[in-house]
């Protein structure tokens, strides 16, 4: 039966809409994110790990959910807000609604608010932190929302003992800060073996395995909080070709001296153009970032790569070293536009270039 | 790559008259094109047969050629004009087609003129079947496979591999006769059998059948550079099998997972970068409902009704981009309007659900058959915006002004659910009526599903709605409506109507109601991002959500209603008023607001007016936005009679009206109250009578005297206007027309055969104005919008005219006209009638317009606003006589609507005009027969007539066989013809022998000459030869005073390439 749910936001303004999904209360981070497609994909990212999502689509679950369309084993996101939940699901692949996907897996939902203007208002005023619940919070909760903070998100998501997947001639190192099942299908697909790290874990176990290439993967929160990461990468950049997506690409910055900011509102969705800075093209890629590498203190360093249209933000670099890139952007997409799937072959040819030297 | 500073003269070809398949969005494409590349600093050519349209204004381009399109033609005004590009994708399929004939005859590269945008080899690539199927297959694009045969042996061995089940289609045959779909092998051998007779050259497409699998498009689009983006996803609500333009669209597409949506994205983008285009491209794939198998269907290399839905859609203008591509440009070096900062080279995103319904003519046409399938038959569509799927659906049935205010519809929820399993199994315009009474009488979603394909999420929120609507029904009384499942219903887009009727209550009792609760409507932007970017795209559309968007200024904006979809009777020229009225309103210092819900039109493109309210036209959405904006007044003159059927709502409510009242509108619509006006003028008209029953109207006709005009009031277009000759056409008649609930009575008028005039005349409420007296060619009984039309007149004694514009002025002062007035009269020797008055804009507005040069609706909506004609400095009375004549042609889309009757009469069927402008009057008429399509070559003609207009067919025949046709004709025809001297071929009657059908199939005959009997008969000789004329794609004429026109053009002797040439801007 349908129940009275709210958002509220730290500042106070209240979203009144029905309850959805698991019956509870959820604190995170409100975001939003402009897909129209791939709300299974997105709830299982690892990178939204903390935050309460909200969909500008209005029509959400319209088909279902299933076994495959999943980035990691579980939602990852802390809440999730929609303007209509579809209770009929209609899809060849579907195996039970997107209602019930949200109650087993104890994710809070809230329907029916006008998302539009809750959109409009984190992007006037900013990321704010809220809070999902049946009645409105108390003064005192309302205090704790406010001071919601998640510290260091990837040392609870990142797996916790080594392991292996995939068989090929060519072994790459995947640091997994909250990674997304689809970078791993990616580079097996270019015929790799893998061994999946913990983000903890050391240079020298990383080197132990005796990779032909590094792969610092997705993943949430503040990029600088990641200080043993940062660390481990510090000593690994330059001795083998390093591929690095999203928090691995800010990682890879902040161990090269550079510096990360916070984006006003980040860039969520599956829309967002880049130009490719070496050939003037023009990409579409899928995004899910709240902060962005400050590409000016790396001028040492590297050189731009992508840049967003929109914003002029940076979206990816290439090291002078000649072994390192790495992209804000995600090109193992799922969901989002497939046109930068090459730069997984590129990843690829660095590797078999490396090894044949 | 910026512009290329090698372009700096532009030939834009438009599209020509608006038909089946090919309407007012190409005018809005045109547009766009011209003013960009007016902005541009280009001088721009401009040619295009049709009047009516924007594009063709003289301010829309540096030369606007109003000339037929034929390559003859085009190549004498690029010899003139001296362009050294040409823009050929933006004028639909008669655009591309030109271009590409001009091309290949070598004549642009001789005249060093290039084509602009997309190439020949890549338009080549996508619209010829083989190189098209080629070109998939080496990028590895699924295309769906088929196989062309001439024999049952060659079927029967391509099922071998390709499986069934398998799609027949016969060569050269319209309407897809004679072919069929075989589940196997035996089947296929019958049906192959009989498409090879039914094919003229003995050929059969042999295809493998994907209907019922999804029909998802992607509107792309691709610059120089290779950049490619995605502009709009839509997913058919009817899946293969039904033609795109007759199918329920929705954006985005509802029913895929990011899989299946990125699969088939980046199968759109391959196959533009495969094809090379430059701009804007449609891609339409067929998508396995069960698995991730798809096959890509169509591919067009242009812009098109898809793009300019996927446009209005996203906010996102595809013409204007395409056309700035086309010059040179990258996406990432076009400004996007609607942010006005970030670049168009982003993927738009939306956050609301959008709905297109097809508008059909079948209200009209109540005898042509209505079965959908992969030949078009929409004149034009709806769109809506909503904040969910119900909301956007229920609005868009709300905007094709057939009377629907929910998806309750009588006819079917009547039936059983036998009766309605058979009506489901038929895919017809009222299909989704039929689901929604089968989910009405419990009938399961996977059944319906079964039996109509169409994907079980659309049956499941189509069936959520008729459950809210049942809801409802069980509700007396607004004491008893609880308040919730109100505002549910509102956000599900339900209309106060509705609910008054369901629950007993008036609209306005709901309507209070709900605003005293707080349920209203507040309005959302359209922006392409989603809210993500701040943007100033003045594009709202309604929903009820909390947070409104739109802010206007009280009293400081004018709102005009806009004229819905496209139908018979109410096309493109009515949206070119309203553009012409916002023009105005603007240069007037306030504000201009437009309500519409057109997709395909110049008034819905979002940078035209102050302020765009895509919404349906009725009168509580009305009402909404005047709530908002507060406007200064209302302009409903200029909408057609959508519009000024709303303009009592509008006053009700208490806003101004400017120009015309109300009062005034509904005394030229009332039989009565205009009779006694025009007794006291001292005006006559033809006798006549008002009646409801088929009692009374037998009665008037037996006083008045057969034969009679009978008609209902308040129409337009003639809709369901007959000259009724005896009794049983009346009972006929009157039987068909009471099927549907008439609010105003039905008109018995004496038919007075005679010339037909017509004028159109601006009144500021003491003087007027009249371009100009236009003549119809044809006699009283066509429609005036199936006549020729000649303007100046060329046989009018000054003393009539005087005359006329003395009537007109009285009538326009005695209705108490402010703004446009319309009339139409018959004159009988000197004997002048009255046989209508709109108190409005009319269809032939727009042409005299511009033929005269006298700006008719900036005048008028100037008078709206107070000023006077005499400060105008256009003069008072009749405006100078043109020394232009003026020749409006009407064009049919008969071929697209099988077993429609296509005589001429006084119901209109036309759909869309051009228009022929000379010095010389007969050859404005050779001009305007020529852009009408007509084939003007000498071959033989065919003869039959009925026995009164034997005598008058005589001289005609005379003048036929004078130039070198060759008469045929039935055996008493052919004598009679004989006894005058003129030989003629006899042939014997259709029901005696195959004489006419071999004639006419061998393509021996190219004009038939063929006046209607009576009634409307199908089974009988004429009607059939009429079908068979448009079948065979030969010329068919019903009314000899059309045949005299065609006798006068032929004899001025030109072909199309020696005809003289006149710019818009020639003519003072």
């Amino acid at each position: 039966m349908a129940y009275m749910a709210y958002l509220v936001l730290s500042d106070g303004t209240a979203y009144e809409g029905r309850g959805i999904g698991y019956s509870g209360e959820a604190v995170g981070e409100v975001v939003f994110n402009t897909g129209m497609t791939g709300y299974q994909e997105l709830l299982t990212d690892p990178s939204y790990t903390g935050q309460i999502v909200c969909m500008t689509y209005p029509l959400i679950g319209n088909c279902g959910v299933n076994a495959e369309d999943v980035e990691s084993d579980a939602p990852k996101v802390r809440g999730f807000i929609v303007r209509n939940l579809c209770e009929a699901p209609s899809n060849w692949r579907s195996e039970g609604t997107l209602n019930d996907y949200l109650i087993k897996h104890k994710i809070v939902g809230l329907e029916g608010i006008d998302t539009r203007a809750l959109t409009k208002k984190i992007r006037d005023g900013g990321t704010m932190s809220g809070i999902i619940a049946q009645t409105l919070p108390d003064e005192k909760k309302l205090a704790a929302v406010k001071a919601y903070a998640y510290r260091y998100p990837v040392g609870d998501i990142s797996v916790k003992t080594a392991y292996e997947t995939g068989g090929g001639d060519k072994r790459v190192a995947v640091i997994d800060y909250g990674l997304k099942n689809n970078i791993l299908a990616s580079l097996k697909r270019m015929g790799c073996r893998l061994k999946v790290f913990p983000s903890t874990v050391s240079a020298e176990e990383v080197l132990a395995y005796a990779p032909d290439g590094i792969m610092l993967t997705n993943g949430p929160g503040d990029p600088k909080e990641n200080v043993r990461e940062i660390e481990t990468v510090k000593k690994l950049i330059g001795k083998k070709p390093m591929f690095g997506i999203c928090l691995g690409h800010q990682l890879i910055a902040l161990a090269l001296g550079g510096d990360t900011q916070k984006l006003p509102y980040g860039h969520r969705g599956a829309n967002h153009p880049v130009k490719d800075t070496a050939t003037g093209k023009l990409f579409i890629t899928s995004q899910n970032h709240g902060y962005a590498v400050r590409a000016e203190t790396l001028a040492a360093k590297g050189t731009v790569s992508y840049l967003n249209y929109n914003d002029g933000t940076c979206e990816g670099m290439r090291y002078n070293d000649g072994l390192t890139f790495s992209v804000q952007f995600h090109p193992e997409v799922c969901p989002g536009p497939r046109d930068t799937a090459h730069l997984f072959t590129e990843f690829k040819d660095s590797i078999d270039a490396f090894s044949k030297q | 790559m910026a512009k290329d500073p090698g372009i700096k003269r532009v030939l834009i070809i438009g599209s020509g008259p608006i038909a089946i398949g090919q309407a007012a969005e190409f005018d809005y494409a045109g547009t766009q094109a011209c003013r960009a590349l007016q902005n541009e600093g280009i001088y721009t050519i401009l040619v295009n047969s049709n009047p009516a349209t924007i594009m063709t204004d003289k301010q829309m381009a540096s030369r606007v050629y109003l000339e037929p399109l034929t390559p003859a033609v085009l190549k004498n005004i690029i010899l003139k004009e001296k362009p050294d590009s040409i823009l050929p994708t933006l004028g639909g399929q008669t655009g591309l087609n030109l271009a590409c004939e001009l091309y290949e005859s070598g004549f642009l590269t001789e005249h060093n003129v290039r084509l602009l945008g997309t190439n020949v080899d890549s338009i080549k690539k996508s619209e010829d079947r083989e190189l098209f199927k080629e070109t998939m297959e080496a990028i590895g694009e699924p295309c769906i496979e088929s196989a062309i045969v001439y024999s049952v042996e060659d079927a029967v061995a391509f099922s071998k591999g390709a499986g069934f089940p398998l799609i027949v289609r016969p060569a050269y045959t319209l309407g897809g006769t004679g072919g069929g779909i075989a589940d196997n092998e035996a089947q296929l051998k019958s049906v192959c059998k009989a498409g090879l007779s039914a094919s003229r050259v003995g050929q059969c497409l042999i295809e493998k059948s994907v209907a019922g699998w999804k029909e998802i498009e992607y509107e792309v689009m691709r610059d120089e550079a290779d950049n490619v983006i995605t502009i709009c996803s839509m997913e058919n609500l009817d899946p293969v099998g039904i033609h795109t333009g007759d199918s329920i669209v929705f954006a985005p597409a509802q029913t895929l997972r990011d899989q299946e949506y990125q699969m088939l994205r980046s199968a759109a983008l391959n196959i533009i970068s495969a094809l090379k285009i430059c701009g804007g491209c449609n891609v339409q794939f067929a998508l396995n409902t069960k698995s991730m198998e798809y096959a890509v269907i169509e591919v067009n290399p242009r812009v098109s009704r898809s793009s300019a839905l996927a446009s209005k859609a996203t906010g996102y203008p595809i013409a204007k981009v395409a056309t700035l591509i086309a010059v040179g440009y990258r996406l990432d070096e076009i400004i996007n309007g609607v942010t006005g900062k970030t670049y168009a080279c982003f993927e738009p995103t939306i956050d609301y659900v959008v709905a297109k319904f097809p508008r059909w003519p079948f209200d009209k046409f109540t005898e042509a058959n209505k079965t959908l399938g992969t030949r078009m038959k929409a004149t034009g569509e709806v769109m809506a915006i909503g904040e969910n799927f119900e909301a956007s659906l229920l609005k868009a049935v709300r905007s094709l002004e057939l009377g629907f205010i929910s998806l309750d519809y009588k006819k079917y929820g009547d039936m059983t659910k036998d009766e309605l399993y058979c009506a489901l199994a038929l895919k017809n315009d009222e299909r989704m009526f039929c689901v929604c009474a089968a989910l009405r009488k419990g009938v399961s979603v996977a059944l319906i599903n079964e039996i109509t394909t169409i994907d079980p999420w659309f049956l499941f929120k189509i069936k959520g709605i008729v459950e809210l609507e049942e809801r409802f029904k069980q509700i007396k009384g607004l004491k008893n409506l609880p308040i919730g499942l109100l505002k549910d219903a509102k956000q599900k887009g339900f209309a106060d109507k509705a609910v008054a009727k369901w629950i007993g209550e008036t609209e306005d009792a709901v309507r209070r109601h709900r605003e005293k609760n707080g349920i209203r409507p507040v309005y959302k932007m359209v922006d392409t991002c989603a809210a993500e970017f701040d943007a100033v795209s003045p594009y709202y559309y309604s929903c009820y959500q909390t947070e409104n968007e739109a802010h206007p200024v009280p009293n400081q904006s004018i709102v005009v209603l806009g004229s819905g979809p496209i139908r018979i009777g109410q096309g493109v020229e009515f949206d070119y008023c309203s553009v012409q009225c916002i023009r105005a309103v603007k240069e007037s210092g306030y504000e201009a607001v437009i309500i519409n819900n057109n997709p395909e039109t110049v008034s819905t493109d979002f940078d035209i007016s102050d302020r765009l309210y895509f919404e349906p036209l009725t009168s509580e959405e009305v009402w909404n936005v005047l709530a908002l904006e507060k406007p200064a007044g209302v302009v409903v003159q200029f909408g057609g009679q959508t519009a000024i059927k709303l303009a009592k709502a509008v006053e009700d409510k208490g806003y101004r009206i400017l120009g015309t009242s109300v009062d005034s509108i509904n005394d030229a619509e009332d039989r009565e109250a205009f009779d006694r006006l025009l007794e006291t003028l001292k005006i006559s008209r033809p006798a006549g009578r008002t009646v409801y029953t088929g009692e009374e109207a037998l009665d008037a006709a037996h006083a008045l005297g057969y034969p009679v005009l009978v008609r209902p009031s308040y129409v337009l277009g003639g809709q369901g206007m007959e000259i009724a000759y005896t009794d049983a056409e009346i009972r006929d008649y009157m039987d068909i027309i009471n099927q549907t609930e008439q609010e105003h009575p039905i008109l018995v008028d004496q038919y007075i055969e005679g010339k037909e005039l017509e004028v159109d005349a601006i009144c500021d409420g003491k003087d007027i104005l009249i371009p100009g007296v236009m003549e119809h060619i044809e006699r009283t009984g066509v429609h005036s919008g199936d006549s020729i039309s000649r303007y100046p007149s060329a046989t009018l004694k000054d003393a009539v005219v005087e005359r006329l514009v003395d009537i007109t002025k009285k009538l326009a002062l005695g209705t108490k006209t402010l703004g446009l007035i319309n009339i139409q009269y018959i004159l009988k020797g000197d004997d002048i009638y009255i046989i209508e008055v709109n108190p409005r804009s009319s269809r032939t507005v727009p042409y005299i317009s511009k033929v005269t040069g006298i700006p008719m609706v900036h005048l008028a909506t100037r008078c709206c606003l107070g000023e006077r004609l005499a400060d105008m400095g256009y003069g008072l009375g009749l405006y100078k006589r043109s020394k232009v004549t003026a020749i409006k042609v009407p064009v049919f889309s008969n071929e697209k609507l099988p077993d429609l009757e296509i005589s001429l009469s006084p119901e209109m069927k036309s759909t869309g005009e051009v228009l022929g402008l000379s010095y010389d009057p007969g050859e404005a008429i050779l001009k305007g027969l020529y852009a009408s399509g007509l084939k003007m070559d000498k071959g033989g003609v065919f003869i039959s007539v009925a026995n009164k207009s034997k005598a008058e067919m005589l001289p005609l025949a005379k003048a036929l066989y004078a130039l070198d046709f060759t008469l045929y004709a039935t055996e008493g025809t052919a004598a009679a013809l004989a006894a005058e001297g003129v030989a003629a071929n006899a042939v014997k009657k259709l029901h005696e022998s195959d004489d006419i059908e071999r004639i006419i199939k061998s393509g021996k005959v190219k004009i038939i000459i063929n006046t209607p009997t009576k009634g409307r008969n199908t089974r009988r000789d004429g009607f059939r030869i009429r079908r068979m004329a448009v079948e065979n794609g030969v010329s068919c004429f019903t009314s000899l005073d059309t045949v005299s026109a065609f006798v006068e053009a032929l004899k001025v002797g030109k072909n199309d390439g020696e005809l003289s040439l006149i710019a818009l801007q020639d003519i003072m």
